[in-house]
C-alpha cells in the first residue's frame, strides 16, 4: 500500500548524509570525549566541533550551548532551572497557554513547590499579544517561557518582542523552538532570549538529542548532577554521534532552508486550499500567516479526531490528532481550547505536516483521501445528521 | 494500540445508519466528552429486535463498540437485550484499552436507553 508521512511536526526521517557524519563515532571513534587518552581526545575534538558549528549556526558563542538528550530536558532544565535557581528572588513565572507538555508540565510541577504561574492568553489566532505579557509581570517574575513555534497548529510567537520587554525588567526568557528550528531562521541574537530550547530529530537530525542554549552569565539549577560533562552543567556522558548528527544537520538545514521553505510552503499552501474548497464544515485553526511553513491544522466539525486518524492510517497517510481519545485524557489539545474551540470541534482536529520530501502529489493523494473519510464519518455521525436536521425524535 | 478485531470492526462497522421506521431510539453520551453513540431499533410484537442501526460520534474504540453491540442485539427479545454488559462487548472485541473501557459502557447505556424508549412509548413503563 502506498503511504504518505504527513507527521514531519512529530519527527523527521535522519538525512542521509547525517548518517554519514554520525557513523565513525559509533565504531571507529567511539571514545568517551572526557577520557584523557587519544581516544577521548578525539572524540572531544568531534564534541567541539559540533558545538562551534551550531553556536556559529545558531548566533551563539560554543560556550553558551549545553548538550541534552532532546526538547524535553531542555525545557524541563531551562524552566525548573532559572525559577529554582531565582527562588529567593521571587516565585512567579510567565508561560503561555499553548505551550507542550515539556513547559506546562514543569510549570505545573513548580505550582506544587509554590511557584505561583501565569498563563498568558493567545487569542483566536494562537498568539501572544505582547501587551499581555507587559501587564503580567511582577516584582516577584522570576521567569518567562514562551515558545517560538507552537507543535498543534504552527503558529509563530513574536518571542524577539517578548524577549525585550523581559530583558527591560532584567527577567529571563526561555524559547522553546523545537519545532521553528530548521523551519524558519533563528538566531538567538536576533531574537534576544537568555535560553532556547531545540531537538535534533525535528530537522532531519538523530532523535535523542538536543540541547540548551544558555546566555553567558545567567546560571540555572542543574537537572542532571553527576561528571563534569557540559562544563559541570549538565553530567552524564555526551553522546557523540549524537551531537556530530546534530550538527551536521543543523548546517544542512540552515543551508538548504530557503529552498526546503519555500518548496514545504507551496505544497502546505496547495492543500490548505483544497481542503478549504473541497471539504464543507472545517476550520483551519491557527493564523493563517504567522506560522511555520509546514503546519496544517484542520477541525472536521461533526466528527472525531481519533476516529478520523485510524481511517486515513488505513489509507495509508500518517498524521496526528489533538482529540482527547488520542491521548488518553478527557480533554482535547489545551492549545486548540486555548484558541476558542469548543470541545466538539477541538475533538474532530487533525495535524498535517509536510516535509521535505512531501510532494504535490502526496499532497493531492492526502485530500483525496481526507475528503473519503470524513464523508465516510460523517455518514455515521449523529452530529452530522442533527446538523442536516434528519435526527430522529428523541 | 486497538487488537485486531478492534481494527477490523472499526474498518467495517455493521449496522451503520439509521432506522427510519424506528420504534425506539436511545442516545447517550455528549460532545464536550468527544462520544455521542445513538442506536435505533425496531422491536415487534413479541418484544424482539428486529433491526437495529447505530449512528456514532466518537473514536475507534467508540465505533467498533457501536457496531458490536447492534449485532449482540438483533434478533434478541427486549429483556435478554437488557441483560447485555458492557463486559460481553469488550469480550466480543477481544479487549480494549483502558483508556477506552468507557466506549464500552456507552453502548451498553446506548441499548438501555432505546428499550427504555420503547417500553415508555408501547408499555407505558419504563424500567
Amino acid at each position: 500500500m502506498k503511504r504518505i508521512y504527513l507527521d514531519y511536526a512529530a519527527t523527521t526521517p535522519l538525512d542521509e548524509r547525517v548518517l554519514r557524519a554520525m557513523t565513525p563515532y559509533f565504531t571507529e571513534q567511539f571514545g568517551n570525549p572526557n577520557s584523557l587518552h587519544s581516544f577521548g581526545r578525539e572524540a572531544n575534538v568531534a564534541v567541539d566541533g559540533a558545538r562551534s558549528k551550531i553556536a556559529e549556526l545558531l548566533g551563539a558563542e560554543p560556550s553558551e550551548i549545553y548538550f541534552t538528550s532532546g526538547g524535553t530536558e531542555s525545557d524541563n532544565w531551562a524552566v525548573k532551572g532559572a525559577a529554582r535557581m531565582n527562588r529567593q528572588r521571587g516565585a512567579h513565572i510567565i508561560t503561555s497557554a499553548i505551550e507542550h507538555p515539556a513547559v506546562m508540565s514543569p510549570c505545573a510541577q513548580l505550582e506544587k513547590e509554590g511557584f505561583s504561574v501565569t498563563y498568558l492568553p493567545v487569542g483566536k489566532a494562537g498568539i501572544v499579544n505582547p501587551d499581555d505579557l507587559a501587564a503580567a509581570i511582577r516584582p516577584d517574575t522570576v521567569l518567562v517561557s514562551v515558545m517560538l513555534a507552537n507543535n498543534e497548529i504552527g503558529t509563530i510567537q513574536p518571542v524577539k518582542e517578548l524577549a525585550a520587554i523581559a530583558r527591560a525588567k532584567k527577567i529571563p526568557f526561555h524559547t522553546d523552538a523545537v519545532q521553528a528550528v530548521g523551519s524558519i531562521p533563528v538566531s538567538v541574537k536576533d531574537l534576544g532570549v537568555d535560553m532556547l530550547s531545540l531537538s535534533a530529530h525535528k530537522f532531519y537530525g538523530p532523535k535523542g538529542v538536543g540541547l540548551l542554549y544558555i546566555r553567558k552569565g545567567l546560571r540555572l539549577d542543574k537537572l542532571m548532577s553527576g561528571g563534569h560533562q557540559e562544563r559541570s552543567q549538565r553530567a552524564g556522558t555526551t553522546n557523540v554521534p549524537g551531537v556530530a548528527g546534530m550538527a551536521a544537520a543543523m548546517e544542512i538545514a540552515v543551508s538548504e532552508l530557503d529552498k526546503n521553505y519555500a518548496h514545504i510552503k507551496s505544497v502546505r499552501d496547495y492543500f490548505v486550499e483544497r481542503i478549504q474548497n473541497e471539504v464543507p464544515h472545517v476550520i483551519y485553526n491557527g493564523d493563517p500567516v504567522r506560522r511555520l511553513p509546514q503546519n496544517a491544522n484542520f477541525s472536521f466539525e461533526f466528527i472525531e479526531g481519533e476516529s478520523i486518524l485510524y481511517r486515513l492510517d488505513m489509507e495509508g497517510l500518517a498524521c496526528s490528532s489533538g482529540s482527547a481519545c488520542s491521548s488518553g485524557s478527557l480533554d482535547p489539545s489545551h492549545v486548540l481550547l486555548a484558541i476558542g474551540l469548543i470541545h466538539e470541534k477541538a475533538h474532530g482536529s487533525i495535524r498535517f505536516t509536510f516535509g521535505k520530501t512531501t510532494s504535490k502529489a502526496d499532497a493531492a493523494y492526502a485530500v483525496e483521501t481526507v475528503k473519503k473519510t470524513v464523508e465516510t464519518l460523517r455518514a455515521i455521525s449523529p452530529l452530522f445528521a442533527e446538523f442536516k436536521g434528519g435526527a430522529v425524535n428523541v | 494500540m486497538y487488537n485486531e478485531k478492534v481494527v477490523k470492526e472499526f474498518s467495517n462497522p455493521q449496522n451503520a445508519g439509521e432506522l427510519q421506521n424506528a420504534n425506539a431510539v436511545g442516545k447517550v453520551g455528549n460532545a464536550v466528552c468527544g462520544d455521542i453513540m445513538q442506536i435505533s431499533m425496531l422491536i415487534d410484537e413479541n418484544d424482539v429486535i428486529t433491526d437495529v442501526k447505530f449512528k456514532t460520534f466518537g473514536c475507534a474504540a467508540a465505533i467498533a463498540t457501536s457496531s458490536v453491540a447492534t449485532r449482540l442485539v438483533k434478533g434478541k427479545t427486549v429483556d435478554e437485550a437488557l441483560k447485555i454488559t458492557n463486559k460481553q462487548v469488550i469480550d466480543e472485541l477481544g479487549g480494549l484499552p483502558v483508556q477506552k473501557l468507557h466506549c464500552s459502557v456507552l453502548a451498553e447505556e446506548a441499548i438501555r436507553e432505546a428499550i427504555n424508549d420503547y417500553l415508555l412509548k408501547h408499555k407505558q413503563t419504563g424500567r
